[in-house]
């Protein structure tokens, strides 16, 4: 079945339901499949078939959405923080596409040789034009093709079929499950994997949306009290930023029942200090890959409160865990020769099952011949079944070798109060092929020598992994959805661009 | 009967659709009310009723299965009649409530 069907199902059993509150666009969950099927004639009289989007979370995106499905081409979010040349290069990749731009981004698109509408014309056309015929869509068609951030490479596109979505969906959310005073916050951008999550889970579980196009602290929070929001999903950054509009004082967020987190590393700090200033909120740690449809392991609420309020270190240590794999979904650490480990050795993780791609634009499928899907991420797996993420595996630095993932030194230097946030990556060394060099953002006021902080380290783990050197920095670079831009430090910090850096060498 | 993951089946006894989420082995009828299930795009109801005793109903957005889990249907529409595969009964699957994690 295809992703459509998903919204006539929920049209069947919620139609009254109001499904989006942003201004232009309410209405309800009935409302939402008409102009949707609207848009879909809107796209097969257009003869395109792919359907793209540039612009931002709002209530134009999920007509786009189930319109491409209605009309049975894929569709695909962009990113509007691209450059008017990569957007472009992208847009090229794409059969013969229709696309859907907000006005503020469509001089990027001048030019660029495919046929163009704004948001608000698409709106528009949609709402009037008749509902589209029936299209038969198969399983097996896409539904969504992604370009990946691209932090380790070019952008890849992955390609997400109808069947991995709709798994994904019927795995893990019950039709109409949310009450009708349940409210969603949406502030992820539609380019990213939990973008298009969101909308598909939201609106089977009969959950108001409501968008936030700009993310503020001060916005997110003054949202959530106005619209008297229930569940809201955020990026690390973006907590640790709401956390630090707070300045100590619990939040004023009397709905608001589960924040759910994920797309980078948490700071084990940040989501401490969280746990504090919202203690009546259910924390959900979502770990997953665009290539996974979303979501594969959750560290819930229960978890969360059971660690947060433990004195037993293991326990506690659960806080950096990303919970326990969904149903339907099976994981495995193998080592590099590809034999599956034991419980609690590290290794890069796979994973298989029905919401889990291995397609990309272009190329052939990476899945193995039983299946699984290397995630390019390092991980372990204790005897209960938690799963802990150390990093990407093209991250492990080699210094004289012996492998060092770099959240292993990150996760002890968080603890250091005089820390704010760090990252550990491997610069090139004629001794040991990379040495371990901490970049450290301070705390405000705080000024901890690197001395102070090596000796920090070499007390709570191997001598082998204390940085070779510690390097402060105000800022690390991340993309707008929270992912640290290794390479690009590494890059900064190579090529001697070092008139803000504060060195202290051991 | 060969039922293929994605299409979608109606009752001849009631209003139940349903979708097929898991095809089954293929060697057994799906039935609503003791009544075989037809195509959705085949003519409205034709008159039967559900065999008593198979006269439960249907539960909109319910997954339901078979004994040995081959088989799984989504209910899209409810109705009055009982699902089954052959002369069993099928079940409603119960799911481990999920928090909402996008």
């Amino acid at each position: 079945m295809s992703i459509s069907v998903l919204l006539d199902i929920a049209v069947a059993a919620h139609p009254d339901r109001h499904a989006l509150d942003s201004g232009a666009g309410d209405g309800t969950y009935a409302d939402l499949a008409r102009t949707a099927r609207g848009g879909a004639g809107v796209v097969l009289a257009s003869g395109a078939r792919h359907v793209a989007f540039l612009g931002v979370n709002g209530p134009a995106f999920p007509t786009v959405l189930f319109a491409a499905a209605f009309a049975g081409v894929p569709v695909t979010p962009l990113s509007y923080r691209m450059s008017p040349e990569q957007l472009r290069y992208l847009i090229g990749e794409l059969d013969d596409p229709l696309v859907v731009v907000d006005e503020e981004y469509a001089d990027a698109l001048v030019g660029c040789g495919r046929t163009t509408m704004t948001s608000t014309d698409w709106l528009a056309a949609a709402t009037g034009e008749a509902e589209a015929p029936h299209v038969d869509v198969a399983e097996t068609a896409p539904a969504v093709v992604l370009f990946t951030s691209g932090t380790t490479s070019a952008p890849k596109g992955v390609i997400l079929r109808h069947r991995h979505l709709v798994t994904y969906v019927l795995q893990t959310v019950e039709l109409g499950s949310a009450s009708d005073t349940d409210a969603a916050l949406i502030c992820v951008p539609p380019y990213h994997i939990a973008g298009v999550a969101t909308v598909l889970t939201n609106v089977y579980a009969g959950r108001r949306m409501i968008y936030l196009p700009e993310f503020t602290p001060a916005g997110w929070l003054g949202a959530v009290r106005n619209h008297s929001v229930t569940h809201a999903t955020v990026v690390p950054t973006m907590l640790s930023r709401i956390v630090q509009q707070l300045d100590g004082k619990p939040a004023v967020a009397p709905t608001l029942r589960s924040i759910a987190y994920g797309g980078a590393r948490m700071p084990r700090p940040v989501l401490e200090r969280a746990l504090e200033l919202f203690p009546h909120v259910g924390f959900v740690n979502a770990y997953g890959l665009t290539e996974t449809s979303s979501t594969i392991a959750i560290l819930d609420a229960d978890d969360h409160r059971r660690a947060f309020t433990s004195d037993d270190p293991h326990v506690r240590a659960r806080l950096s865990s990303a919970g326990r794999c969904l149903p339907g979904v099976e994981a495995q650490i193998r080592s590099e020769s590809g034999a599956p480990l034991p419980p609690g050795e590290p290794g890069e993780l796979w994973v298989r099952g029905g919401q889990i791609s291995g397609d990309y634009l272009g190329r052939a499928s990476v899945l193995d011949a039983d299946g699984w899907f290397p995630t390019r991420d390092r991980a372990s797996i204790d005897p209960d079944g938690y799963l802990y993420v150390e990093g990407r595996a093209d991250d492990t630095i080699i210094r004289g070798g012996e492998n060092i993932a770099p959240a292993e030194i990150e996760v002890v230097l968080l603890d250091h109060p005089d820390v704010r946030d760090v990252a550990v990556v491997g610069l090139p060394d004629d001794e040991w092929g990379q040495r371990i060099t901490a970049v450290v953002v301070p705390a405000p006021g705080c000024d901890a020598g690197g001395e102070q902080l090596q000796s920090w380290v070499r007390s709570r783990i191997r001598g082998a992994r204390t940085p070779d050197e510690i390097i402060f920095l105000d800022d690390l670079p991340y993309t707008p959805t929270g992912k640290l831009l290794r390479r690009e430090l590494v890059s900064q910090l190579t090529n001697g661009s070092d008139h803000d850096l504060r060195e202290e060498s051991a | 009967m060969i039922l293929k993951v994605g299409n979608r089946y109606r009752s001849q006894v009631c209003s139940t659709e349903v979708v097929v989420v898991r095809p089954g082995n293929g060697a057994d009828v799906l039935t609503c009310g003791g009544h075989p299930m037809v195509e959705i795009i085949e003519a409205g109801p034709t008159g039967l009723s559900p065999i008593e005793g198979l006269d439960g109903g249907t539960l909109i957005g319910k997954r339901y299965t078979d004994a040995s889990g081959s088989l799984e249907v989504l209910v899209t529409k409810a109705g009055a009649g009982s699902l089954g595969l052959g002369s069993e009964p099928l079940t409603v699957k119960e799911a481990k409530p999920l928090p909402a994690s996008d």
